[in-house]
């Protein structure tokens, strides 16, 4: 990897410029901008021509690593390959050069597009209806939070105040009831890693709004109780969420809704092959069951003899809960995704995501410690190296080691420290569509990586020896952070 | 091995509290700041804050992780450590010097849940 480290204001030489527009008379007159809305003085913006600004930038983005650059095993995260005919499709003019406020007519195609996929997602997940207006997963959560205390209330019990979270759920599970006005219980797990129902049935009662649960659960493992969870919830009077984020192992396999789930959202930005990371857009897609639809959220697209419609109006709605519909673009991609494998070949992406989980983990047991041997899904954790060479008198080397020797041998790490119920967890999702020959490949550095563990740890403790930055100081930069450039001179 | 101090009394979730009269001085114990790693924020509440024996008052961030501080009696926040929002490394320098808040106590008779030094180091290992 080039090394690359310059700022766009060391490139800067006062009076430089890439273009030079006509001198103005009078900016602030021409447009009636009050004085006290004037900035006395010029803002200190670098001075650089064009070709400056094109290298400057082509610089930097080749320092970055992507799933178009190689594996990234990022578990619990899914940085699945997003397919370029996804890309072709968002680009046509007639997505991309739109506007929410035209007028229905003139956008039908669109509006289709969101008839179709609330029926696509429905028939995925044994749902009745989808909203598509959440814009990320954990608003997706509290979309369906929503939905829940607006179900409960419209009986008028108003009792129900809790949520019960397994303790291996995600950290955004507890955030988004609290987010709610829900109070969170924690359910245990017990030794196989799956939700204890002996400790869940004590929790149940008159004041349980519902339960939130991941299957396959963070662990990477199917809660196989969960015909005996869901009427144990339902006979106290609640409601079962299923967080998507761990869905891609059941794509046509599994439905949620046959699980007993009332309410769910997915990640389009994962399980559907959508962009992902970097913050950039999401789509959290919320389904509820028959009785609950008319608590969705608002507006939604209805098809009326063969045209499309935006409704806003329904009286029992959770609410608005983005400004039009969502990102749009984001729903279109994952559209495409579907559309492209079709029924046959999205139950063929969870098994190839499974057997992928599967293969690595018995690959590197030899070498990894395994805390849960069983059958996993499409991911898996392990909790950090068997030998770790403190045997060699020196400090052993720590599952962030490991992750940081990874990056030397072109692979970007998988998650690590989570999830928290294992000290050294290092957890690995290959996704459906890496080659054998890929996952080999990084068996191969794993094993090599473990034995220079085992032989001398300080290898690993240096790592990464060949990135521009070897390890920065995580601490500092959280305790003094630097959040912007500041000109030295000003 | 992490340190501990006799004549406090700790709870499960590993503040420690020190018993001065009406007030209960508040901290989290070395091996909570052990197991945190390097300190990076610590989130308290105001003085005149009501707190609850078993809710959280606050929370430890660290490049590792954020954990919740529970309070292990009720009662109103007389004061807090204001050194801590500069600061947040004096915990990880010394978790019993650096208290967090100062509470008085709505009920002291919740001081006979929390444990002793010795009861302490069974579960601070």
């Amino acid at each position: 990897m080039k090394y690359y480290d310059r700022l766009i204001f060391e490139l800067s030489k006062s009076g430089r410029r890439a273009y030079t527009l006509p001198a103005s008379a009078d900016p602030a007159s021409r447009f009636a901008i009050p004085a006290g809305l004037l900035r006395a003085e010029a803002p200190a913006l670098p001075e650089v021509s064009e070709v400056d600004v094109v290298r400057h930038y082509t610089n930097l983005s080749q320092m970055n690593f992507g799933v178009d650059t190689g594996f990234y095993p990022l578990g619990s995260c899914t940085m699945k390959y997003n397919p370029k005919i996804n890309e072709e499709i968002a680009a046509m003019p007639a997505f991309q050069g739109i506007h929410p406020l035209q007028d229905e007519s003139t956008v039908q195609g669109v509006l289709e597009v969101y008839y179709q996929m609330d029926k696509a997602l429905s028939a995925i997940t044994g749902m009745k209806h989808f909203t598509l207006n959440p814009c990320a997963g954990a608003h997706g959560e509290l979309t369906g939070l929503m939905v829940m205390r607006s179900y409960h209330a419209s009986r008028g019990d108003f009792a129900r105040t809790k949520v019960i979270v397994p303790d291996s759920a995600h950290g955004t599970n507890p955030a988004s009831a609290a987010v709610c006005g829900l109070s969170i219980v924690e359910v245990k797990s017990n030794a196989s890693g799956l939700v204890d129902v002996e400790d869940l049935k004590p929790l149940l009662g008159p004041d349980i709004a519902g339960i939130m649960m991941t299957n396959p659960n963070t662990l990477g493992l199917f809660e196989k109780d969960i015909r005996e969870i869901a009427s144990l919830v339902h006979d106290c009077g609640g409601l079962l969420y299923y967080d998507g984020a761990n869905m891609n192992p059941l794509l046509g396999v599994v439905r949620p809704g046959d699980m007993g789930f009332d309410i769910m959202h997915l990640n389009l930005h994962k399980t559907f092959s959508t962009p992902h990371g970097g913050g950039g857009p999401g789509s959290g897609p919320v389904g509820v069951a028959d009785r609950l639809a008319e608590f969705l959220p608002t507006p939604k697209v209805v098809e009326e003899n063969g045209r499309y419609r935006i409704v806003g109006d329904a009286p029992l709605s959770a609410g608005q809960v983005s400004g039009y519909m969502g990102n749009f673009g984001v729903i279109l991609r994952a559209y495409a995704y579907i559309l492209m494998l079709g029924k046959q070949h999205l139950a063929l992406a969870g098994k190839l995501a499974t057997l992928g989980a599967n293969y690595i983990k018995e690959s590197l047991k030899d070498a990894y410690k395994l805390p849960i041997p069983s059958v996993c899904k499409h991911e898996f954790v392990f909790d950090g190296l068997i030998d770790d060479g403190s045997a060699t008198g020196k400090p052993g080397a720590t599952t962030l080691d490991v992750a940081k020797r990874l990056l030397d041998f072109g692979f970007h790490a998988p998650t690590i420290y989570f999830p928290l119920l294992f000290h050294q967890a290092l957890m690995i999702e290959p996704t459906e569509t890496e080659s054998k020959e890929t996952l080999d490949a990084f068996i191969d550095v794993m094993h090599e990586i473990a034995r220079e563990a085992a032989e001398d740890p300080d290898i690993l403790h240096g790592a990464p020896h060949n990135a521009p930055i070897s390890r920065p100081d995580e601490t500092m930069a959280a305790r003094r952070p630097v959040l912007k450039y500041q000109d030295e001179l000003s | 091995m992490s340190k501990i101090i006799e004549g406090l009394l700790y709870s499960d979730s590993h503040e420690w509290v020190k018993v001065d009269g009406d007030v209960a001085v508040i901290g989290v114990s070395d091996f909570a700041q052990a197991e945190m790693g390097d300190i990076t924020y610590v989130d308290m509440p105001e003085v005149d804050d009501e707190v609850t024996k078993g809710e959280d008052f606050g929370a430890l961030e660290s490049v590792k992780a954020s954990s919740e501080l529970y309070s292990p009696v009720s009662g109103v926040v007389v004061e807090v450590n204001e050194a801590l929002e500069d600061a947040p490394e004096l915990v990880n320098e010394d978790a019993f010097a650096n208290w967090i808040i100062k509470v008085k106590m709505s009920d002291k008779s919740e001081l006979d849940d929390l444990m002793d030094a010795a009861a302490y180091a069974e579960i601070a290992k």
